[in-house]
């Protein structure tokens, strides 16, 4: 099975206001039977990144300028649609945030997870019906037979999650990107969602590339991590180093700010990160981050470049790399 | 169809009016299939006295014409004319209106803008006018009535659908059919449309009422098939006796009013049973 690798992805939006850069040389790599956590700040790119390798970016406004999403040797952001259309739900599938809505409400499930199996398996009537089912009784959902015939609203956010996942996975892809998948979701319900994809992953061997916010998610799921800040991959490295020693700032700003995260003591103040993400028309010059930046100095004006400083660890940050102010 | 869950009649049926008009539709659909049975004969022969007044004569039900021809006999076939007009025509609308108002809504950018002006551009035009002038060109038979008056109705059914697929194009389970592998043709057709037409059904039930009163209108002016039985023509042929005999006009006029009234309160039964808002109530 292949890995999915995101090669200097970016991706503009050209809009009335100008051209705005949504995603910066984004760099990703996950292997067959591994988990990348992709975190940040509501609209750093996460999704943009999601939807550019499903190539399901809204054109226009947003298009794909420049780098690879290699599937093995196949570049996806190269692909014609047409080709495409039988990548989509069979080597590299999606599952979505809100499942209630996710899911065609005036269609059975049943019929929904059907019409992927008629799509890329081949399989009609009877065989698509038994597979279905059993793509159900996988994901957890007792007496499947019979739910195949019920209608979304009839069933609860955690079996809409369910019904999504069995579609997702119903042609065995080789890549699973999640956004967000637990989010919308009850605490027991998500703990138990997470427990189905870790399930899955082992038994299929499928890469998963899980979108979140939440820290508590990536400790729980993810072998990497890959921060994003601003359109840009600002530090990525194995899941304990980035716990146990973040380099980049707003990692350690992220990681500070989570209730009970990282090593925060009981009754210790939650720091939070001061002022937001700049908008995509706004970004300073060099380092966005750095107006947020406590280790701001001069040298930040220019665009850090993604530096390996520990094995497998890279940062992008002056600070991190030991430049001094007066270097730039 | 996605839409006929079961318990629809059921919640059809909750609303009483709606039931009515339902019951009057069925009536008139068996009047009008038993016709031929009932009034084997050409029902525009003249078989009796003429103005002779309803329950006067067994034979004549509701009484003869001007001409002494059988009103109970015209009702009954121009029963089959007038919902076969109606059905039809209502038909051709909603066939226009959807693929129009889907394809404009789908696609978006200047092919949104092309087929809204070309809709606009019969919108302005009152409809009346533009059957009666189609119909004076190519003749009043019951096709080119039928045709006339479905390429009138079609603009609200199009605005509606164009209106109901913009909701619907960014919602997430069509990203989601996207992340699948749908192809957009399949993704309108299996997914979209079955979403938007609950709304447009209703419409479309509307728009037979209305297909209806465009139909009786053309035959009220003189303008339809004289070879073929119908309400509108009879009400036009008896205004000229309108002070002695007013039964010749009003009981095809009553015909049509409840025909009319009948689908319109079909069409807010619908409208309340295809509801997702109000399914689980």
């Amino acid at each position: 099975m292949a890995g999915l690798d995101v090669r200097g992805l970016s991706v503009s939006l050209y809009t009335r206001g100008g051209v705005l850069p949504a995603l910066s040389e984004v760099s990703l790599s996950v292997q067959p039977g591994r988990t990348l956590a992709l975190v940040g700040e509501s609209g750093c790119g996460k999704s943009m990144t999601a939807l550019a390798i499903m190539r399901l970016l809204p054109e226009p406004p947003a298009r794909i300028i420049a780098g690879q999403v290699m599937l093995g040797d196949t570049d996806l952001a190269a692909l014609p649609e047409r080709r495409m259309l039988g990548v989509r739900g069979k080597a590299v599938s999606m599952i979505f945030q809100d499942p209630m809505s996710s899911l065609n409400p005036v269609v059975p499930v049943g019929q929904q997870i059907m019409e992927v199996l008629r799509r890329h398996e081949n399989l009609s009537g009877r065989a698509a019906r038994t597979r279905a089912a059993e793509l159900l009784t996988l994901v957890g959902i007792p007496d499947a037979e019979a739910r195949l015939a019920e209608y979304p609203h009839r069933l609860s956010g955690g079996m809409c999650q369910r019904v999504m996942i069995a579609i997702a996975i119903a042609c065995r892809p080789a890549v699973l990107v999640a956004d967000e998948p637990t989010t919308a979701l009850d605490v027991t319900v998500q703990a138990q969602i997470l427990e189905l994809l870790k399930r899955l992953q082992a038994e299929t061997g499928m890469a998963l590339l899980l979108i979140t916010h939440d820290l508590g998610v990536v400790a729980e799921m993810a072998d990497e991590v890959a921060v994003m800040y601003a359109g840009r991959v600002v530090e990525q490295g194995p899941v304990d180093a980035i716990f146990a020693a973040p380099l980049h700032p707003y990692t350690r700003g992220l990681l500070g700010a989570t209730p009970s995260g990282g090593t925060a003591g009981r009754h210790t103040r939650l720091a939070d990160i001061p002022g937001s993400v700049p908008s995509l028309a706004e970004l300073p010059a060099g380092c966005a981050f750095a107006p947020r930046c406590p280790l701001a100095h001069a040298a930040c004006t220019a665009q850090p470049p993604l530096t390996t400083l520990a094995p497998q660890h890279l940062a992008a940050c002056f600070a991190a790399l030991g430049v001094p102010a007066h270097a730039a | 169809m996605a839409v006929a869950t079961p318990g629809l009649f059921r919640r059809f049926a909750r609303n009483r009016a709606a039931l009515l008009g339902l019951i009057i539709l069925i009536a008139v659909i068996a009047l009008a299939l038993a016709a031929p049975t009932l009034y084997p004969r050409n029902p525009l022969r003249i078989v009796g006295p003429a103005e002779l007044w309803p329950l006067q004569d067994p034979r004549f039900p509701l009484g003869t014409d001007s001409i002494g021809r059988n009103i109970a006999a015209i009702i009954a076939h121009g029963a089959r004319a007038t919902l076969l007009i109606g059905l039809f025509a209502s038909l051709t609308a909603t066939l226009i209106g959807v693929t129009i108002g889907s394809v404009a809504a789908w696609f978006g950018g200047w092919v949104d803008e092309l087929l809204m002006r070309f809709t606009e551009m019969f919108q302005v035009v009152p409809g009346l006018v533009f059957v009666l002038t189609i119909v004076s060109i190519l003749g009043g038979t019951v096709q080119n009535i039928t045709i006339a008056v479905g390429v009138v109705s079609w603009t609200g059914i199009a605005r509606l659908t164009r209106a109901e697929f913009l909701t619907l194009r960014d919602r997430e389970f069509v990203q989601a059919c996207r992340a699948m592998g749908m192809p957009d043709w399949r993704i309108v057709l299996a997914e979209v449309l079955p979403n938007a037409l609950p709304p447009v059904i209703v419409l479309s039930s509307l728009a037979v009422a209305s297909a209806i009163l465009f139909e009786s209108a053309v035959s009220f002016l003189g303008l339809g098939d004289p070879q073929v039985a119908s309400w509108g023509r009879l009400v036009g042929e008896g205004r000229t006796l309108i002070r002695s005999s007013w039964y010749i006009s009003a009981v095809p006029g009553v015909a049509i009013m409840l025909m009319v009234l009948a689908l319109n309160l079909i069409g807010d039964g619908l409208n309340d049973a295809l509801n997702p808002k109000l399914r689980n109530r």
